[in-house]
């Protein structure tokens, strides 16, 4: 007897891609946003830092409305998807990763932030006195000090991305293997009065989430270091 | 990309900055060989100026050539990364991340140009080819610094900065680095801008100084000169002395002592094992200079004829500086004022120098 379902399966599945999707591409766009909070003077770098930080106190809801809005056929991205010859985002996979990128920008954008502002100012300036360009400084100096930071920030962001439900209910709706997550599955679960599926799929995400925390607590390397 | 100004040797810089609370407005002229450091208290505008000359300060207004090269002007500014520097920092920030040797060959290897410091060469010079595949969490303060000096000369640097080396270190590792430093004075042929609040330091290790105070360049010129100034505050007090260049010219080898001559005359000081020949710098406290109208009978073994020269109040009420001339050689010596008058000390008078204690201070100039 399977303890899972096909459909669990599938759920989970869709999970873990969605999670490490996003990810990987807010690795791409939280690394130059985190430096230069970590790094300008500007008197903008408040309103900046209070926009990345939205996420974690907008209701999902709101956050998921906003974006149906914009990605929809009215809306300007999705007008512009349509000329691109894309179709609408929402209700597929891609409008799920998008809005699951704007979802979790916090918690890849602060670790990264503090990681850098830890690193400070004076390593990157011997790092010029020793030939180094500010690109070459940035990846031989600035990201191996502050590798803690960067692990952290892609746990947290993949476990956020895991746990999302509210948002993917706006922008997703609940389509088998194209935006049915395991969040999403186990309301279905529940909806149909499914308890012991629902107990099941439940229970791996309690000790999938256990484990990333008990990770992110236990095994930090270098974490008590000042550089 | 580099400009040539002039085929001038010598370094010109000119630097302003206006920020809240701390200006810094110099001009210098500086020779491109020996060390000059750049002495002063904290808040003095020391540091800015060798950042400014790093081109780590960023926002100044200012002319930079060296030897000839334009690094900075009103149109162009080299940025720090492509200037031909060494920089040792007070912290001295080695990569964490790094080991020593990868420490060492981080600048080296984007270098490109060819070496004049072999890698080898710097870790001969600092002593440190035992630490080499250490991470530097296990270094002393006094290795970390040593591998900090190290990785700054093995990017074969045309002009080496360095921030107070030894500032952050207690006694005991300033005397371990010291001998490293006076090596590179003595084996490289590598121009250092040295920036130190500790005039021992400066006395072992300068040829020039410029002495700043408050964003601005107080007094600049060779050591010997500088340490005879009556008007430098800093270096009148209790701590006033002159330091001279000599070369030892006999040996006394049942007392244990040598001769030293110098432009004018020659000192008696203990036998430190050096040759005849051989170059040594030394230090005189104007506390241990007494004068005399008559050289008595007393245990006091160098003894040297005169002229005064200038006379200045010192920092206390009752004490003044007296600075008198012996051959081309200026000495320092405190008085009392009771002392001073009862001698009747006048300007051009001549009078007999009694020097209590000379301090060698290097001894390994070349």
């Amino acid at each position: 007897m399977n303890m899972l379902s096909d459909g669990d399966l599938q759920a989970l599945w869709l999970t873990v891609r969605l999670a490490t999707i996003v990810t990987m591409i807010l690795l791409i766009i939280g690394t130059p946003i985190a430096w230069w909070l970590a790094r300008t003077k500007t008197w903008w770098k408040g309103p900046a830092s209070a926009v990345v930080a939205l996420p974690l106190v907008l209701p999902p809801s709101v956050l998921g409305f906003y974006l149906l809005v914009v990605m929809g056929p009215n809306g300007p991205v999705g007008q512009l998807t349509q000329t691109l010859g894309i179709g609408l985002l929402p209700f597929t996979f891609w409008g799920l990763v998008i809005a699951s990128v704007f979802y979790s920008l916090p918690f890849m954008v602060q670790p990264l932030k503090t990681a850098f502002e830890a690193v400070g100012d004076r390593p990157l300036e011997v790092a010029a006195t020793l030939r180094a360009s500010p690109l070459d400084a940035f990846f031989t100096v600035a990201v191996p000090l502050a590798a803690p930071g960067f692990l952290t920030a892609s746990i947290l962001t993949f476990a956020h991305t895991v746990g999302e439900f509210g948002v993917i209910l706006m922008i997703g709706g609940n389509l088998p293997g194209i935006t049915r997550v395991a969040s999403v599955q186990i309301y279905d679960h529940v909806e149909a009065l499914e308890y012991m599926q629902a107990h099941r799929l439940s229970a791996v995400m309690l000790i999938f989430s256990f484990v990333v925390l008990l990770a992110l607590y236990m095994w930090r390397p270098n974490a008590n270091k000042s550089y | 990309m580099r400009i040539k100004a002039t085929n001038m040797t010598g370094i010109e810089a000119r630097f302003q900055i206006d920020w809240p609370g701390f200006t810094l407005d110099v001009d210098l002229q500086l020779p491109s060989r020996g060390v000059t450091a750049l002495f002063g208290h904290s808040g003095s505008g020391k540091t800015t100026l060798l950042r400014c000359i790093s081109g780590l300060e960023s926002t100044t207004k200012g002319r930079l050539v060296v030897d000839g090269d334009v690094w900075q002007d009103d149109k162009h500014r080299i940025p720090t990364h492509k200037r031909p520097i060494g920089y040792v920092f007070q912290e001295v920030n080695l990569f964490n991340h790094l080991s020593v040797i990868n420490n060492l060959r981080y600048g080296m290897q984007r270098n490109g140009k060819t070496q004049q410091v072999s890698l080898d060469q710097a870790i001969m010079l600092l002593g440190i080819d035992h630490l080499l595949d250490r991470k530097p969490d296990h270094l002393s303060g006094g290795e970390r610094q040593r591998v900090g000096i190290a990785r700054a000369l093995a990017v074969s640097p045309r002009l080496l900065l360095m921030d107070e080396p030894l500032a952050a270190l207690d006694l005991k590792r300033k005397q371990e680095i010291l001998p490293y430093l006076e090596r590179l004075h003595d084996e490289l042929d590598i121009p250092v801008i040295y920036v130190s609040h500790s005039p021992d330091e400066v006395a072992r290790l300068a040829d020039q100084l410029v002495v700043m105070n408050e964003g601005k360049v107080q007094a600049t010129g060779c050591l010997a000169d500088m340490f005879a100034r009556l008007d430098l505050p800093f270096l009148v007090g209790e701590n006033a002395s002159i330091v001279l260049d000599a070369i030892v010219g006999e040996l006394d080898k049942d007392w244990h002592m040598v001769r030293v001559d110098f432009d004018g005359g020659s000192l008696w000081i203990m036998d430190h094992g050096l040759p005849v020949g051989h170059r040594v710098r030394v230090g005189i406290l104007a506390r241990d200079v007494s004068l005399a109208e008559q050289p008595g009978v007393s245990s006091i073994q160098n003894i040297l004829r005169g002229q005064i020269d200038a006379i200045a109040d010192d920092r206390h009420p009752g004490l003044m500086l007296v600075r008198v001339k012996v051959g081309k050689t200026l000495f320092l010596a405190r008085l009392t004022k009771r002392a001073a008058t009862s001698l009747a000390v006048v300007q051009g008078q001549k009078v007999w120098l009694q020097v209590k204690s000379v301090a060698l201070l290097q001894y390994n100039l070349s």
